[in-house]
């Protein structure tokens, strides 16, 4: 089974709008997306959920007020600044700051503080017209986002097991963070969205170094790429700096949008040069995996 | 005043709002990017570097003389970072949040603490030194974003305006750098993922308690859904910017809002004042 990610470094350089078309081009492929705190490719494909479970990940701090003595140590050891005091004089865990280490609850010498399990979000099992997919939602403000992220690639990777699928397709989320490293750690190959921007390709360049770090091969599409030419092919220069292999570029296209209201992706969408490109690319793409 | 810039959705725009909101006006202004992952104010303030330094944590150091692998550390830890198999721990400092926890809990006292570095901050000035720049950036490998955005805010003084550049999504990152905000501007653009991340943003800002109002970029583009959710939320737009193909070449090449359209700049001089009218009205 191979596992493909689709990943950008800056977001909004097109990375759903291109594993949408993946999704729609590929044949007997489940469909993942780790992009937990800010999903889309919900409105590209249009799951019709079969399955939801709980997220429930770490643990948080909380003072019973009644028994807190207002002794203070609480907030002297907890170092994430994430202890108030309450117009009462007792103290409080601000949910918000709390990272669920649990120091506060072992140093509380009355045992005032409860450490109750986190409902950090959803996660679900869904039919796609492209197949089946596994997607979460992270609760607002909610810590653990590269647990869910993990959550999520188990999931489908058990799900590709069970009906004999050989293909996972992942929609990623942007930066280099947490939550990236939990997407691509273990993949088979990166394929990396940019746009011909100074900010594109700095954001490239730290993503191909993460690829490195965590040794997994990386292809890159630059989108737009009519924008600024010179600047595309200085991006495929990099990316071969980098280690890794331009495997395309797509025209900027307005289609791209009118797809996105149509809730669609851009192979259904229209016919011409994008959809042309991306077709040649995804080619590419499974020579590369074999 | 801190406003912070935000958004559900990456690529909206964010540095360039927060940039030109830098740039618009004459007075001395902060500019800190704590979109560490990737930040790119720098690419458009173009500051005159005046020091660098680490952003350092502190991980548990074992003292195997002392310890006598009872594995409590291990068990303490929230966040697996210490393993034991009847030995003295094994560390895995890129999961370790620097809590405390191990130490407090050893009863043999062979844990005290290294520092490792997890990312870089750079101080600049912009703009014949107007503009003072704070860059966060998070070393690569590194997994933990809210340390290095809290040096990056250590340093932001109470007296100046500031402008926060946030990382995108809504989870602890954009946390740690919404906290100390006076107003949030969220950026997004008119699409249906525009729409679809523009309200998990203002869920966010609404759990957090802030005041907020919305910048369209590109906003002739797309479809009316952020305007009509707008409408509907009365959620108050504080600019709308035009799509021009100069702004995009103009951006890609380091150029700033007022480079392409240069008079947007009137507009985004006003923003802050308008601001913390609004805000002290409240």
């Amino acid at each position: 089974m191979k596992e493909i990610v689709v990943i950008s470094g800056k977001g909004g350089t097109g990375k759903t709008s291109i594993t949408g078309c993946f999704a729609a081009l590929a044949e007997n492929a489940i469909l993942a997306d780790c992009d937990v705190d800010a999903a889309d490719l919900h409105m590209l494909l249009a799951p019709e959920v079969t399955k939801k479970t709980d997220f429930i990940s770490g643990n948080e701090a909380i003072i019973r007020e009644d028994d807190c003595t207002g002794c203070g140590i609480c907030m002297e050891k907890c170092k994430f600044n994430a202890i108030e005091i309450t117009a009462e004089g007792k103290y409080r865990v601000d949910p918000f700051g709390c990272e669920g280490c649990m120091v506060c609850v072992e140093v509380c010498p009355v045992k005032a503080i409860d450490f109750p399990p986190n409902h950090c979000g959803e996660w679900y099992y869904s039919h796609t017209r492209f197949g089946p997919m596994v997607h979460a939602r992270l609760g607002i403000a909610q810590e653990n986002s590269g647990k869910l992220v993990s959550t999520v690639r188990r999931e489908a990777a058990a799900k590709a097991e069970e009906l004999k699928k050989d293909l996972i397709i992942v929609d990623g989320p942007p930066g280099i963070g947490c939550p990236v490293i939990a997407s691509i750690t273990g993949a088979s190959l990166l394929v990396v969205v940019t746009e011909p921007t100074i900010s594109g390709k700095h954001d490239m360049k730290r993503v191909l170094e993460l690829a490195k770090h965590f040794s997994v091969p990386a292809l890159v599409i630059v989108n737009k790429w009519d924008i600024n030419p010179g600047m595309t092919a200085e991006i495929e220069k990099e990316t071969l700096l980098g280690d890794a292999y331009p495997i395309g570029r797509i025209p900027y296209d307005r289609a791209f949008t009118a797809a996105q209201i149509n809730g669609r992706t851009l192979v259904e969408e229209t016919t011409g040069t994008a959809v042309e490109n991306i077709t040649t690319i995804w080619e590419q793409v499974c020579r590369k995996l074999k | 005043m801190i406003i912070a810039v935000a958004s559900g959705k990456g690529g909206t725009g964010k540095t360039t709002v927060a940039v030109a909101l830098s740039l618009a006006g004459s007075e001395p202004v902060i500019y800190a990017d704590c979109d560490v992952e990737e930040p790119n104010g720098s690419i458009f303030l173009r500051p005159e570097v005046a020091c660098t330094e680490k952003v350092l944590v502190e991980v548990p150091k074992i003292d195997e003389e002392k310890c006598t692998s009872c594995g409590k550390c291990a068990r303490f830890c929230q966040f697996n970072a210490l393993v034991s198999l009847g030995t003295p721990p094994l560390v895995f400092p890129e999961l370790c949040h620097s809590c405390g926890g191990c130490e407090i809990v050893c009863p043999a006292g062979a844990i005290s603490w290294k520092k490792v570095p997890v990312g870089e901050i750079t101080l600049g000035k912009s703009d014949g030194g107007r503009i003072s720049v704070i860059q966060g950036k998070l070393d690569v490998g590194s997994s933990l974003a809210p340390p290095v955005i809290r040096q990056v805010k250590s340093y932001i003084a109470d007296d100046a305006l500031t402008v926060i550049d946030c990382p995108p999504g809504t989870s602890c990152p954009v946390i740690e750098s919404l906290g100390d905000a006076d107003y949030v501007l969220l950026v997004t653009e008119p699409t249906p993922f525009g729409l679809h991340d523009l309200k998990l943003a203002v869920e966010t800002v609404r759990v957090l308690g802030l005041p907020f109002s919305v910048v369209i970029n590109r906003f002739d583009e797309g479809d009316s859904g952020v305007e009509d959710y707008c409408l509907e939320e009365s959620i108050h737009v504080t600019a709308r910017i035009p799509h021009r193909r100069e702004m995009a070449e103009a951006y890609s090449k380091g150029g700033n809002l007022f480079d392409a359209i240069p008079e947007m700049r009137a507009l985004f001089e006003g923003i802050p004042r308008i601001i913390e009218r609004g805000v002290e009205e409240k």
